[in-house]
């Protein structure tokens, strides 16, 4: 049966923000322009955007946090508005780069008391809060008070929070925002390990790194000022944009190039020796890539040898940039 | 402190576990029919109400030294008291020559005003906290828990630590200052009685303060020491509704704390007759105010966080964050 875990429709949400005393005017921001999306059933879904993008204002709708100012949602085919209660049963969330929880409870107990929450019978509780706890390397902290855990550390507590209860549909707002290298990829990899055990599990996430929406994402959508600028999966992104292929080859290096001149399907060939190191570069762009063979067939026949190849491919980013104008920076703070 | 660490233990100790597990139907598991899906409803509002109530005792007395705290819970009242009698000091010197009864009227006023202070005003605390301290309140609220039920364990928690403190005013009062508290002639049932509705009344307006804190930022919570400052003159609790002028007086009668208080002096027989406004009142007649007002306040309250959830979801507020 195929059917949407997340249905949005001309979606809209504006906020209007105070007037400050004297000095500034009412404004009135529209953070969710007409969206429209659909998240499958056991889709692991990225929502990427620049800052102020409307990434958390659509998380916020669909979590019943928010109502939208106008247009539908709905959340595993129960509206936003109307069957909050029977959402609420079946998702969760967690935004990364907060520390929320009770800080003279321990970690354990701070998750315990959400799982009652929930109505979760104790043993299962218990059972899920050890295996996540686990999964997730913060064992060794399970009684330690909240307060003294790093912000990294509160940042899995916070996972371990959300995956508890199980659900259907679980929504991750920048998950891995602010963790280091080891910790992040800890994360991504329990995400996909975690939809790849259910097939009716779904995961929507929100991030600001490429790589992360890249690896992770079955589907993503790019979404910039409130509008979704595009949803597909990364290689059909990728696909959007016509960047040409360009292919670069090392090899020993040879005075005469003719060999590598007027093949069919490359528009572009351009030559530098390197004397000091011995070896002449090349540089092809490509119409055609079925034509990277011939290229590299025309090696020998100038007398030469390879010494490397490289083909670069159009990135997440560059479809990132198409669309938006403007890159996304992964190295703010 | 025992207590303490028995009832921190209890948050995952194989008794407890034992008993949830005989008292709670199973996890919810794929198709969800009508009448199950109540049952389990109110099984998770029972567990929710629980688990918030064992949450606010932690939050109150899980020091990190328990004699601190014990030094504290007691030493707290104390202090209290002893602050009245310097008041009344004054006032027996500004009123010419001392009377007795009055200390009476103001010692017991004062030791039960402290439920109005803790649970009326500590509930619609613990909703700023919540939000903007412990950053805890939307993963609440989005949980298929019911937020009332949350609040109400939050205030009974609220409520029993105060009973504590209360409980303790009061012995000292007795042992120490020779309040007259005669356990032998008091009418029980009528003071539990007294207790029971009056602290509903209390638990109510506390609900229907937090229902409006949900909706406005914390350093809005003026707003609530306001309201707190008001019942603390108009109801008499430092002196009798009586001194006040006229208008005051009809103020007074429209507060439910007024007519509890009163009754709680008339069932434990403590400066009685200091206060002449509501002498003409029976005790059946003060009753019956102070259930009505519960029963407005329930309503109220109930009301308020209907439409406070709705226009909380509409303005973003369940999880604003002031800068302050
Ligand atoms: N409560 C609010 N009141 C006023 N404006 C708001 C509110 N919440 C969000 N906005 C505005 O709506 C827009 C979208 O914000 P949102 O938080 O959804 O962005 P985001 O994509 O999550 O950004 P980031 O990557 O920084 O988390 C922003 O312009 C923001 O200023
Ligand atoms: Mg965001």
């Amino acid at each position: 049966m195929a059917r949407y875990a997340v249905e949005v429709k001309n979606l809209n949400r504006t906020f209007t923000t105070k007037a400050v005393r004297g000095k500034s005017k009412k404004e009135i921001v529209k953070a969710l322009n007409d969206v429209n999306l659909t998240i499958n059933e056991g889709e692991l879904f990225g929502l990427l955007g620049p800052n102020g993008a409307g990434k958390t204002t659509l998380i916020k709708i669909l979590c019943t946090l928010l109502l939208p100012s106008s247009g539908e949602a709905r959340v595993l085919g129960h509206d936003v508005h109307k069957d909050t209660n029977a959402i609420r049963q079946k998702i969760n969330m967690v935004s990364g780069g907060e520390t929320s929880g009770y800080g003279l409870l321990t970690v354990r107990e701070n998750i315990w008391l959400f799982s009652q929450l929930y109505g979760i019978p104790s043993k299962e509780a218990n059972r899920r809060i050890d295996m996540l706890m686990k999964e997730l390397k913060l064992e060794h902290k399970k009684n330690s008070k909240v307060r003294t855990l790093s912000t990294g550390l509160r940042q899995k507590a916070n996972m371990v929070r959300g995956f508890m209860t199980d659900p259907a549909l679980i929504f991750l707002d920048e998950p891995t925002l602010g963790l280091d290298v080891n910790a992040s990829r800890l994360i991504r990899d329990f995400i996909k390990n975690w939809i790849r055990e259910k097939p009716s599990r779904t995961v929507l996430l929100t991030t600001h790194y490429m790589v992360e929406a890249d690896e992770l994402c079955d589907r993503v959508a790019i979404i910039n000022d409130g509008r979704v600028l595009a949803c597909d999966t990364p290689d059909n992104l990728k696909k959007l944009i016509h960047q040409d292929s360009v292919l670069k080859l090392e090899i020993r290096q040879v005075d005469n190039v003719t060999a590598f001149e007027n093949i069919a399907g490359v528009r572009n060939f351009t030559h530098s020796n390197d004397m000091a190191s011995g070896i002449t570069r090349l540089k092809f762009i490509l119409d055609d890539e079925a034509i990277v063979a011939d290229i590299v067939a025309a090696v020998p026949k100038s007398g030469s040898k390879i010494l490397s190849v490289q083909k670069t491919e159009p990135t997440l980013e560059d479809v990132f940039v198409a669309l938006v104008g403007r890159g996304l920076t992964n190295h703010e703070v | 402190m025992a207590v303490n660490r028995k009832s921190r233990s209890m948050g995952i100790s194989q008794k407890s576990l034992k008993s949830m597990r005989r008292s709670i139907p199973r996890y919810p598991t794929g198709n969800y029919h009508p009448n199950k899906e109540n049952v389990e409803s109110r099984h998770r509002n029972a567990r929710t109400l629980k688990w918030s109530a064992w949450l606010g005792w932690q939050m109150e007395s899980n020091w990190a030294d328990p004699f601190l705290f014990m030094v504290y819970s007691v030493a707290k009242p104390i202090a209290a008291s002893l602050i009245l009698v310097v008041m009344y000091s004054i006032i027996a010197a500004i009123g010419g020559g001392p009377d007795i009864g009055l200390f009476h009227y103001m010692f017991v006023s004062n030791a039960f005003f402290m439920y109005v202070g803790q649970v009326l005003f500590g509930v619609a605390q613990i909703v700023h906290d919540d939000r903007e301290h412990f950053q805890t309140m939307k993963y609440i609220y989005i949980s298929p828990s019911n937020y009332f039920s949350y609040m109400i364990g939050r205030s009974v928690s609220k409520m029993v630590i105060t009973t504590f403190a209360v409980i303790i005013t009061m012995a000292f009062g007795v042992f120490l200052l020779n309040v007259p508290l005669n356990i032998f002639t008091i009418n029980w049932l009528l003071f539990m009685a007294v207790m029971v509705i009056g602290i509903f009344c209390i638990m109510a307006f506390g609900l229907a303060l937090a229902g409006l804190s949900f909706l406005t930022a914390k350093h809005q919570g003026g707003m609530n020491e306001g309201i707190a400052g008001l019942f603390y003159l108009f109801c008499g609790v430092v002196f009798p509704v009586s001194i006040l002028p006229s208008w005051g007086m009809s103020f007074a009668k429209i507060l439910p704390i007024t007519y509890w208080l009163e009754l709680v002096r008339r069932t434990l027989n403590l400066g009685v007759g200091m206060d002449s406004t509501l002498s003409g009142a029976s005790t059946a007649y003060c009753m019956a105010i102070l259930c009505l007002s519960t029963l407005i306040f329930s309503i109220v309250a109930l009301a308020i966080f209907k439409v406070g959830d709705t226009v909380a979801r509409q303005k973003g507020l369940i999880d604003m964050t002031t800068a302050y």
